[in-house]
């Protein structure tokens, strides 16, 4: 009896969340597809974003989004694999021990104080060294590379740890460096991990929002250059949701959609590349 | 050949060889038996260096093969491991295909073209009569195959790289008696071209194939004998014991 009852809780609590789940798919796709059908695909992927003046084109945010993102990947991915490999390769235990902690620490930094170190170190930086006005698809890139590292080093890490060790002692024992195994071996090995994890970390990128806000200059245009400013989807949402009412509300809902749908490809491939192993 | 003079192992403070000297002859299949733990694995790991990749390990006294001490300083450990292969206790193919499995020997030493490439991996599974077998699937995954399969396989890619020495670390422990049969077949067809050392855990099967045998006992080289001398008529007591099944 009483494990009737604790069973039946328990799955009414789990299907709570997917429920929260079901409700926020239904709910943004209801307030956001009307207007795309509404303004028409062409006004919609247009480059035009005036949604006062009933002009609702997305396109240069997406471009914004995938910019930014692709840069964070172009910075994160070396970077976070480079840290997997170093750690599970070639440190020595205690180093393992002290190093994984802090680097999954960086998970727990809130975005806005990445957003912060952005606009005081970053951006200057940017203006004074390199040219353009410092909010940039490059500082939100660099920026958010490191906010996605944590991501990228854990699960890669965690899917090195878990090749079998006879496949090193294999390839050692051929007379591979352990440089060669690593390459040649181990990473073909963890490959769908390592794949997971980049697209995890590229899920991350896509959705943050308030770290890009501050230092990406938030200019509605295509940028020509890295140093360009740039609007992502996730900006344009946070900064005109406040005071948007009528078919501008919708539009960003359909932003959000658009934003929605990139995200759960994203997770489908994932989920069904770590399947496959 | 391979010599070793008042070899010492030690893990930490655990003493694992223990004054080892014994001379192993090219060309012949050399078993090493004893119970579990007895240093027989350590041993063969001493040959290719493998014991240097677990912390704490200290060792004294003298290893040459072919003459050469292959625990110098300035040793290159790759060009040693190249020359003395090693086969596991489980097959470890890797998560590649077949044909990069047998080519990722020669490509780590630099081999790039591709139709010399091919030569070598048709030439190391013709070693391990597994040419005919795998006709046409060298591109399948190597962990597709069966076991006996997969260790031919490593064996093969051993080959790949030319050694001279061929290491066994109980090559069929993981493998059902007819796979273990032809595995056997195989080694004594390769005695012909290589110097192999075997350990094993199943005295039968150094019987049958070995030419020569060492018992280890607790670190100890007991006895080291032609194998006919050591099955039939044992110069020491533990070794007697031993190998009628009286401990172990």
């Amino acid at each position: 009896m009483k494990d009737k009852i604790a069973r039946w809780t328990l799955l009414v609590i789990a299907f709570s969340a997917v429920l929260a789940l079901l409700l926020i798919t239904f709910f943004i796709f209801q307030q956001g597809v009307p207007l795309i059908f509404k303004a028409g695909l062409k006004n919609f992927f247009s480059t035009q974003w005036s949604p006062t003046h009933g002009k609702f084109g997305i396109s240069s945010m997406i471009v914004g989004s995938l910019m930014v993102t692709f840069g964070a990947l172009l910075i994160g991915v070396p970077l976070g694999l480079s840290c997997a490999i170093f750690l599970t390769e070639f440190s020595s235990k205690t180093l393992q021990k002290n190093l994984k902690p802090v680097i999954e620490l960086l998970a727990g930094i809130p975005s806005v104080v990445y957003g912060f170190i952005g606009i005081i170190v970053l951006v200057p930086f940017i203006r004074e060294h390199i040219g353009g006005p410092g909010f940039s698809v490059l500082a939100s890139s660099i920026i958010l590379g490191i906010m996605i590292l944590p991501t990228i080093v854990s699960i890669s890490y965690d899917s090195l740890l878990v090749v079998p060790g006879t496949y090193r002692a294999g390839s050692l024992a051929l007379g591979a460096t352990k440089w060669q195994t690593v390459t040649m071996v181990l990473i073909p090995a963890a490959r769908s991990g390592i794949i997971t994890s980049i697209i995890l970390g590229m899920g991350r990128a896509v959705g943050e929002t308030m770290a890009v806000i501050m230092i990406a200059g938030n200019a509605l245009k295509i940028p020509h250059s890295i140093l360009d400013p740039v609007r992502t989807i996730t900006s344009t949402i946070a900064l005109e949701l406040s005071y948007s009412v009528g078919d501008h509300r919708m539009a960003l809902f359909a932003c959000g959609t658009i934003l929605f749908i990139i995200i759960i490809i994203l997770n489908i491939i994932a989920t069904k590349l770590t399947r496959r192993t | 050949m391979i010599k070793t003079t008042n070899l010492n192992l030690f893990y930490k403070d655990f003493h694992a060889l223990k004054n080892v000297n014994l001379r192993i002859k090219e060309k012949v299949i050399t078993a090493m038996i004893g119970p579990s733990g007895c240093g027989k694995s350590t041993l063969l790991r001493v040959f290719n260096r493998m014991n240097d990749l677990v912390e704490g390990t200290r060792i004294t006294g003298d290893v040459l093969i072919n003459d050469k001490n292959i625990y110098c300083p300035d040793c290159d450990l790759t060009a040693l491991r190249k020359k003395v292969g090693m086969v596991f206790q489980r097959p470890n193919v890797f998560p590649l295909s077949i044909f990069d499995n047998v080519s990722y020997g020669p490509k780590v030493w630099g081999i790039t073209n591709k139709t010399t490439l091919s030569e070598i991996v048709e030439n190391s599974l013709k070693g391990v009569n597994l040419l005919e077998e795998l006709e046409g699937q060298l591109k399948q995954p190597a962990l597709s195959l069966s076991l006996e399969k997969q260790q031919r396989l490593c064996i093969a890619r051993l080959l790949a790289v030319e050694p001279e020495v061929l290491l066994m670390d109980e090559p069929c422990s993981a493998l059902d008696p007819i796979s273990t049969a032809k595995i056997e077949e195989l080694m004594v067809e390769l005695k012909n071209k290589y110097t192999i050392v075997i350990v094993t855990h199943n005295m039968q099967q150094a019987a049958r194939i070995a030419d020569e045998v060492g018992f280890m006992l607790l670190g100890e080289l007991i006895e080291f004998d032609k194998t006919s001398k050591i099955f039939t008529n044992p110069a020491d007591e533990k070794t007697a014991n031993y190998i009628s099944g009286r401990f172990g």
